[in-house]
């Protein structure tokens, strides 16, 4: 496996990296350093993505034909709800704060490591233990109730192995709750001297900001699955209305986190792409206050509109309207953020190394996923779409097209940081514009359907909507060619790749000061800053061309 | 390079308790006590659910919440809530102890709290017995009699599950305490590291105050 590049003489910092310092499966498994643990969790992630990702590619064969085909009735049902189970709760809510979050918070702002190590690590073996219980469910038998759980189906109808998978989504919930509660504290305690709020990079805003809805929102979650399980196992009465329960209540407590749990996805994701905007734009961010403010405003604002996924529940008109109201209103601060960054990209000098073609895909995504959320936000165009591809392809867009897209720009970006190799630069970029050309592919032609009519879970449909979802289907090929580039090329640079320096990208910002991979304390001294974040001088932006030119 | 490593780690305070992310003790106490409130504000929303439930239910079926609430037993809830209260007290006298690095008076002050969160739970234990003889346990052989025979099961349901939980929240704490009666007994505590006890001490008085809310709103509604 060694090539000559592993025997080259090393540059001083070797012997002392953090993935070198200390051998063996136990110095992983009980370390404590914040690097290790979010190699883990990137190890533990991808892996469950495969898992979801096989499931999504079930759903998209079985929907290239008109009848059900390849799976019945009651096993399509199955496959979305595992693919809806293992990509929100062990994909989209950990990816970005557990793995780039974890790894690169404590850097950014100037400490050795998070302020709790060990309940960082206790995180990460939460999260397997619900995935542990997850894929038993998957393996006795599967669920079919949806990723919602609603009541009364999953607590009285429901034939399938509920329980196990509903109580995977409550432990993993936990792991978020640490970590977020782990970040917090880091925020307010762990800074360097001189390191201030206002001089924070957007990041870490955006994952303060996420990790204040992880806490105030994923306990709600977590008990209310706690009662669908008391309710099951034993018979108790929460939401059964043959004693006069309400199943409704079962969906404003559910969605009171579920609704917010989006913002943990796509918080994360902004904040990467404000990093990467400014780096590959050499300018100081356009607006860096509103950018900040704007990720705490989206975090509050989040948690009172969540009555929105239930227009057509049987709340009352008067809720839904203003369920609406205040749905508009969460529009303004995400599109801040979209109008600042495009304000930075102005006479930046702008490089398209493949993480900006992320942010570009980002960018994209996101506008058609938020814009189309407006139209979902309306009650009266809601009663036309709910329930069908439309709504699908509207999360699809924000939760994939934007979540995961920045959470791949993000592991391009520090990938030389997190490994001290450099990726292909070339394979990156390609493997951006299939994944972009992809998802697009797949989940467009979900809008026209899902206006047409189309319903969503169901296994079977009108033959006039073939040409659509075959299209749709042909994306996901191509998407799933984006999505496993990354996958061998980063593996590959392990092994083979250059070896990256300090700061490959003349990025600002303490993680680009310290050596490629960071030694185990990030820090021998700790930094003192001086300077605001993205201080990219215009003088540095012409070097950089030039470099970038010859 | 690994002179500086070893001048960085002699530069920090000889405690055998001080990790090493920490620039000083002063910033592992404020850090680790921020942890325990923000740990609390969580509970505070995973306890509020429950109250929601509660609070909309109790709202619908007022008449039900009522007539169920008398099978309970106010006597043994007042003396528990007595017995905990308590156990707060020497929870709060162990902290103050453990501030001036007596760690004799710390083991003897969560020996005592330990011993009375025991108590508490005994008490639960009799008065849930007491429940499945009277077929007050909701599911299949719920039995109240009367017009809200049917609500009261919802009123039931949070009895067990807000008590339960509750109780779940002592166990893990008693635990707890174990664990730093084992701590002080070894001498750990002096004036410059106590923070783990003032830890304790925050989890086991938010388990108190829970305590003091659900006595009220299970116990006294008439």
């Amino acid at each position: 496996m060694s090539s000559a590049v592993n025997t080259l003489p090393m540059p001083e910092n070797v012997g002392e990296s953090y993935l070198t310092k200390g051998k063996g499966v136990m110095s992983w498994l009980l370390t404590k350093d914040h690097k290790r643990i979010a190699l883990l969790y990137l190890l533990s992630i991808t892996f469950m993505s495969l898992l979801g990702g096989f499931f999504a590619a079930l759903i998209r064969l079985e929907l290239i034909t008109p009848g059900g085909d390849l799976l019945s009735a009651e096993s399509y049902n199955k496959t979305f709800t595992m693919h809806g189970v293992i990509m929100v709760f062990f994909i989209l809510i950990p990816a970005t704060p557990a793995v780039l979050g974890n790894f690169l918070m404590p850097i950014m702002i100037g400490a050795r490591d998070l302020a709790l190590p060990r309940i960082n690590l206790l995180s990460w073996y939460i999260y397997v233990l619900g995935a542990a219980f997850t894929l038993f469910s998957m393996l006795s038998g599967g669920v079919d109730t949806g990723w919602t759980f609603y009541t009364p189906y999953s607590s009285t109808y429901a034939n399938s192995a509920v329980i196990t998978a509903a109580l995977g989504a409550f432990i993993s919930g936990f792991s978020s709750i640490l970590t977020g509660l782990n970040f917090i504290v880091t925020v307010h305690k762990m800074r360097a001297p001189g390191m201030t709020w206002f001089r924070l990079p957007l990041f870490v805003w955006a994952h303060y900001a996420t990790a204040l809805v992880q806490i105030l929102g994923t306990p709600v979650v977590a008990m209310t699955i706690l009662l669908v399980a008391l309710e099951r196992l034993f018979g108790f009465s929460f939401f059964n209305p043959n004693t006069g329960g309400d199943p409704i209540l079962f969906q404003h407590m559910f969605w009171f986190y579920s609704h917010p749990a989006v913002y943990i996805m796509i918080l994360p994701a902004m904040g990467v792409i404000s990093e990467l905007v400014t780096c590959f734009s050499r300018k100081k961010v356009f607006g860096y206050s509103f950018i900040a403010m704007s990720s705490v405003s989206i975090a509050v604002i989040g948690f009172i509109i969540w009555g929105h996924h239930m227009y057509v529940s049987g709340q009352s008109v008067y809720a839904g309207m203003v369920f609406s109201i205040l749905t508009f209103i969460v529009a303004i601060p995400s599109a801040v953020k979209v109008f600042n960054w495009t304000a930075t990209l102005y006479k930046g000098s702008i490089s398209y190394d493949a993480p900006m073609l992320y942010a570009f895909g980002f960018f994209g995504l996101f506008l058609i996923g938020g814009l189309t959320g407006l139209f979902c936000a309306n009650v009266a165009v809601d009663l036309h779409i709910h329930d069908t591809y439309f709504i699908v392809a509207h999360f699809h867009y924000i939760m994939v097209g934007g979540a995961i897209m920045g959470y791949l720009g993000g592991l391009h970006f520090w990938w030389p940081k997190i490994t001290g190799r450099t990726y292909p630069e070339l394979a990156g970029r390609i493997s951006a514009i299939f994944v972009f050309l992809g998802f697009n592919l797949t989940f467009f032609p979900q809008f026209l359907l899902g206006y047409l009519g189309m319903p969503r879970r169901y296994h079977a449909y009108p033959e006039e909507f073939q040409i659509l979802n075959m299209m749709s289907s042909a994306g996901a090929s191509v998407l799933a060619i984006g999505y496993t580039l990354p996958m061998i090329y980063f593996v590959w640079s392990l092994f083979a790749g250059p070896k990256a320096s300090a700061n490959p990208w003349g990025a600002k910002g303490l993680e680009w000061t310290i050596p490629s991979p960071p030694p185990l304390e990030n820090f021998t001294e700790i930094p003192i800053v001086t300077e605001e974040a993205y201080a990219y001088a215009p003088e540095e932006a012409e070097e950089h061309e030039v470099k970038h030119h010859v | 390079m690994s002179s500086q490593v070893l001048d960085h780690s002699a530069a920090h305070p000889a405690n055998p308790n001080f990790q090493h992310q920490f620039e000083d003790l002063n910033q592992q106490y404020a850090s680790t006590t921020f942890g325990m409130w923000v740990f609390l504000v969580q509970e505070i929303l995973f306890f509020g659910a429950l109250f929601c439930a509660y609070a909309i239910y109790r709202a619908t079926y007022p008449e039900a919440y009522a007539a169920a609430s008398h099978h309970l037993d106010v006597t043994l809830g007042t003396f528990n809530t007595v017995v905990l209260i308590g156990s707060s007290l020497t929870m709060a006298l162990a902290v103050r102890c453990a501030q001036l690095g007596r760690n004799k008076g710390v083991l003897g002050y969560l020996f005592t709290t330990f011993m009375l969160g025991n108590v508490f739970l005994g008490v639960k234990v009799v008065e849930y017995s007491d429940k499945f003889k009277h077929h007050l346990v909701p599911g299949a052989n719920f039995y109240m009699g009367g017009p809200y025979n049917e609500q009261a099961q919802i009123y039931f349901s949070m009895y067990f599950a807000m008590t339960g939980m509750h109780a779940l929240h002592m166990i893990i704490g008693a635990g707890l305490l174990i664990f730093f009666m084992w701590k002080a007994y070894n001498n750990t505590y002096s004036t410059e590291y106590y923070g783990p006890i003032e830890i304790m001490g925050l989890y086991w008085h938010f388990v108190d105050i829970v305590w003091i809310f659900l006595f009220p709103m299970l116990y006294l509604i008439a």
